[in-house]
């Protein structure tokens, strides 16, 4: 098959937004897990909502590692800068990951040594932290970061606080709260529809509502930035990247895929909270579900696509990454793409596998049950 | 490039990599093993419709479920780690290192965590053939992840498959197959996976061996003894098989690794290798490394010079030759070889100023070197040579080498016997009351996994100075941050990993002592 170079590239910055866009999703667990300690009233309704997110927590941590690797493959460059250079915030990230891994399979075992209350500290921690940082860090697409590239790539970053610096730019933090609040109205929507309890339902409609808002106001206020702002133009000829008053909002103008994306998204996303809080529907989680993936998909595109550096350094704007200086070879780029194919087939399967053993809801009595439990 | 670099960063950085890596180590082969052991004992259980069975593999089950967990939590730091701590390296390589790791997660992580989920708690909830068939996927799935991360594991012993593009500073992959068919992968792949189904049934039968010196849950124990005996014996003769394989290859791609496993200084024909032997320092010394004479020695006549050459009077290097050089036997000293490379990186130099200059005569000319044969063969193949300042210091240390080599191989035959013992005994109906023979399976479980790790010892330490072999040392490939914020990262995983790994072991410790639900 002959495609361009180019091609490819935006091709490849595709899949990492899906990638990305699947990823917010999924971390519906995260939100879920940040309410361990407030929804539940008893030690039962605890045990419901730990196993129902229990049931999910390895696909957003399988999908956090292939977003890695695959950002490894395609843009490498973003992979050695951002890691290399950021090392705190990504550290902070990973750890918050970690201690989550064995929280679920450990929590309520015998002899777990640091008791049960410890493992559920870690599943809070990771499910404020995890959705909160990684905001952060996709902030800095837009906000920039401060570092230098010299002739041979290799990056030097502008602060020993390493990444760290990003949670005092009040933009970024506005992108973390956002997610932060998104994912927990994602995690009460997914509890709402697996979990088969009345009186944790009537919990979960009331917290619906007083997250749903400070979520509304985070991500309007950072898009009102990120929009009416600056934003890092890289020259397509000179590739020269200058900093351009309302170049993200140019962006979503000028392409009608992301305008479209977006606008549909952010409709999908509000009418699952009318159907949520309003009408107490349990199917508002699909709803939410199939806006939060487009809208990410946007907001990629407009760090990636026409004419922008996606990985700008604020202080050094000749190092800001570009597609076409971050990405990979033709060559592996072209293989990898065919890697992508198999996609489908691995959504299919998780889909099936998914679907067969969650025909029935959480209940008390299969937790009173004698299988493999949380 | 980097001419003066911390020294304590890249030590610090390779402790830390060394750590985070030796943990999930210990999780990684029970899972590729146990996952197996599970498919067969359900297959019987699906096969005989006994309930039995049933009980017996949900009860290797929760062990499996208990390990994969902190398998799974060790796993990420490792794949995010090329990026934080070995950047330049990631940078370097990452459009071929890049891209099994890519599909690592994309094919294997997800099969495996998608019918992990079905496998736990779809007993009552799916048939029992799609049950069936969702655990032999999880061990499938991880066997393929060990695939992948192997593949990668081994360009970087042995790199294929690129060539070296001057305007982006870097190696570029332009065949996808010969990276993966890699003869360093495909030994690579087979002794892993292989010395995993060891480690797994060393484990079954120790832990069953456990319940019979208790007098416990005698039926679950000698079945589970039979299962594991089998597989474990005609993994372990896979094991010696693909670990000579990979030694034969080693000698061709790493010499000096090679030499160092036998400590072998001197080259000489008629090359007996060593069973059994002792270092000592003899004073004599290579630049600031020491010479060790190996005393005390049990040896094998020519086996090695066979070994490596197919034929016993064939000539095997030694440290010496391959430092120094030896003219009659083709080898070329690392000093010449320091001087090749550091005319290519020379001519890379020269080509980045004339393109910064925007000299284009200048750049063309010098663009045509790194397509001509004679410059990429004999200059630019030792480009990794230029950053050393003294030709020893290619030499990894050789006792360690030496004696972790030993050690694995030496264990390898141990279990070789240990299950042949498990199913003689099994068949005699005589396991009972060989308590001898119970407490030494118990007690080698430790044992496994001390092999297992110095597997890895060997390998990677054997091919110190170098990340990529002959390509790139490891101090070039540092990210470029403080020590301390390594030290600092270094002692919270340590922490972390430890308190971790106490709440694993007293965990599986005490669903042993259950044992199975009735
Ligand atoms: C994909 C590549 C890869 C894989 C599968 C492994 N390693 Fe490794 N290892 C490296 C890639 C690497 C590395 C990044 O290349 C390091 C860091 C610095 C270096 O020289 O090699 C390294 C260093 C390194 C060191 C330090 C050596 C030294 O500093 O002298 C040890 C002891 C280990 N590793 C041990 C292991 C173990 C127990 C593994 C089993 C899981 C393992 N490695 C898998
Ligand atoms: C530097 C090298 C390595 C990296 C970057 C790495 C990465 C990872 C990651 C990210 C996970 C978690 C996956 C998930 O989300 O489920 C994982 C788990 C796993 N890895 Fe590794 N890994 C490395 C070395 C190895 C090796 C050498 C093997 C086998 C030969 C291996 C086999 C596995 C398996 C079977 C799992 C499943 C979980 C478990 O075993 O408990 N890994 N690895
Ligand atoms: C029986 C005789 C054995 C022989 C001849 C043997 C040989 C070897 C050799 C030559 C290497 C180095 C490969 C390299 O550097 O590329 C190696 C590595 C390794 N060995 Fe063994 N080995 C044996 C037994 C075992 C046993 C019993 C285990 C564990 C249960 C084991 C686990 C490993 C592992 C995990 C590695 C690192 C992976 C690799 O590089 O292949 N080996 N072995």
């Amino acid at each position: 098959m002959m495609v361009s170079y180019l091609f490819l590239r935006e091709y490849w910055w595709l899949i990492m937004s899906l990638l990305a866009g699947l990823l917010v999703f999924l971390m519906f667990v995260q939100g879920g897990q940040s309410f361990i300690f407030s929804l539940p009233r008893n030690d039962m309704q605890r045990k419901m909502v730990v196993n129902s997110l229990g049931r999910k927590w390895e696909f957003t941590f399988t999908t956090l590692v292939t977003f890695g690797g695959a950002f490894f493959a395609s843009f490498p460059l973003f992979y050695a800068s951002s890691f290399g250079g950021a090392y705190y915030l990504w550290m902070a990230i990973l750890f918050s990951f970690i201690i989550q891994a064995v929280a679920y399979e450990y929590r309520s075992k015998p002899a777990n040594v640091f008791g049960t209350s410890v493992f559920d500290t870690f599943l809070f921690i990771n499910g404020c932290l995890g959705p909160f940082l990684i905001g952060v860090a996709v902030a800095t697409f837009f906000t920039g970061s401060d570092f230098t590239l010299d002739l041979f790539n290799r990056v030097s970053w502008g602060t020993g606080w390493h990444g760290l610096e990003a949670l005092i730019n009040p933009v970024n933090l506005l992108l973390g709260l956002a997610v932060l609040f998104l994912t927990r109205v994602l995690g009460l929507m997914y509890l709402e529809n697996s979990v088969d309890d009345a009186e944790l339902t009537r919990s979960i409609r009331k917290a619906l509502l007083r997250n749903a808002i400070p979520f509304l106001l985070f991500f309007l206020a950072f898009v009102a930035f990120m929009l009416f702002g600056k934003g890092y133009r890289a020259d397509a000829v000179t590739g020269e990247v200058t900093l351009v008053k309302h170049h993200y909002l140019n962006n979503l103008l000028g392409n009608i895929v992301i305008l479209v994306l977006f606008a549909g998204g952010v409709v999908a996303v509000l009418y699952s909270l009318w159907l949520g809080i309003i009408r107490g529907s349990r199917k508002a989680i699909w709803f939410a579900g199939s806006g939060t993936v487009p809208v990410v998909m946007a907001l990629f595109f407009l760090t990636g696509y026409g004419e922008t550096a996606f990985y700008p350094s604020s202080t050094d704007p000749d190092s800001s990454l570009t597609l076409a200086r971050a990405s990979s070879s033709y060559f592996t780029l072209k293989t990898m793409m065919y890697v992508s194919f198999i996609i489908p087939a691995v959504v299919a399967y998780i889909w099936y596998a998914w679907s067969s053993i969650n025909r029935k809801r959480i209940t008390m009595e299969e937790m009173n049950g004698d299988d493999h439990m949380y | 490039m980097i001419e003066n670099f911390d020294l304590s960063l890249v030590n610090w950085s390779r402790a830390q990599f060394a750590l985070t890596a030796i943990y999930h180590w210990l999780f990684v082969p029970l899972t590729l093993g146990l996952s197996f052991i599970l498919a067969f004992m359900e297959t019987l259980y699906v096969r005989t419709g006994d309930e039995m069975w049933k009980k017996i593999t949900k009860f290797w089950m929760t062990l499996f479920g208990i390990n994969f967990a902190i398998g799974v939590a060790t796993g990420i730091i490792l794949e995010f780690e090329f990026g934080t701590n070995w950047s330049n390296y990631s940078w370097f390589v990452g459009d071929i290192f890049g891209a099994p790791l890519a599909v690592e997660g994309i094919m294997a992580f997800f099969l495996e965590s998608t019918f992990v989920a079905v496998m736990f708690f779809g007993w009552n909830k799916v048939s029992k053939k799609f049950h069936l068939a969702s655990t032999w996927l999880v061990a499938v799935g991880a066997n393929l992840s060990a695939l992948w991360i192997l593949v990668a594991n081994a360009w970087m012993e042995n790199p294929v498959g690129m060539v070296f593009n001057p305007d982006t500073a870097r190696n570029e992959m332009n065949s996808f197959s010969q990276v993966i068919f890699n003869p360093v992968a495909v030994d690579k792949f087979l002794h892993t996976v292989t010395s995993g189904f060891v480690l797994a049934s060393v484990f079954v039968i120790g832990i069953s061996s456990w319940f019979l010196i208790r007098k416990r849950e005698e039926m679950l124990a000698r079945k589970s003894i039979y299962i594991a005996g089998i597989f474990g014996l005609i993994s372990a003769l896979a094991v010696a098989f693909t670990g000579d394989t990979s030694a034969r290859t080693l000698a061709k791609v790493q010499p000096v690794k090679f030499a160092a496993m036998e400590a072998l200084y001197e080259g000489k024909t008629d090359a007996g290798l060593t069973v059994i032997g002792a270092l000592s320092d003899n004073g004599e010394r290579i630049g600031e490394k020491k010479v060790h004479d190996v005393k005390m020695k049990i040896e094998i006549p020519g086996l090695l010079s066979f070994m490596t050459t197919g034929r016993s009077d064939g000539y095997v290097p030694g440290l010496k030759d391959l430092i120094n050089g030896n003219p009659d036997r083709g080898i070329l000293s690392v000093a010449e070889m320091m001087e090749r490379g550091r005319y290519a990186r020379q001519v890379l130099t020269d080509y980045k100023v004339a393109k910064e200059l925007g000299d284009n005569d200048s750049m063309a000319t010098l663009a045509a070197k790194f397509e001509d044969t004679d410059f990429i063969e004999n200059y630019f193949r030792y480009f990794g040579y230029s950053y050393f300042e003294h030709p020893w210091q290619v030499i990894p240390s050789v006792p360690v080498i030496f004696y972790a080599f030993r050690v694995m191989v030496g264990l390898g035959f141990f279990f070789i016997l240990l299950f042949i013992l498990a199913i003689w005994f099994h068949r005699r109906r005589t396991l009972e009351r060989n308590r001898w023979f119970l407490w030494l399976a118990l007690f080698s479980i430790p044992l496994a996994y001390l092999a297992s790790e110095l597997g890895w010892i060997v390998t990677e330490m054997g091919r110190q100075p170098w990340i990529i072999q002959n390509l790139m040392p490891v101090n070039v490939a540092v990210s470029n941050i403080s020590a301390g914020a390594v030290q600092t990262t270094f002692w919270l995983f340590a922490v972390l990993f430890t308190a971790l790994l106490t709440a694993e072991i007293s965990i599986m410790v005490k669903q042993i002592k259950i044992g199975p639900k009735h």
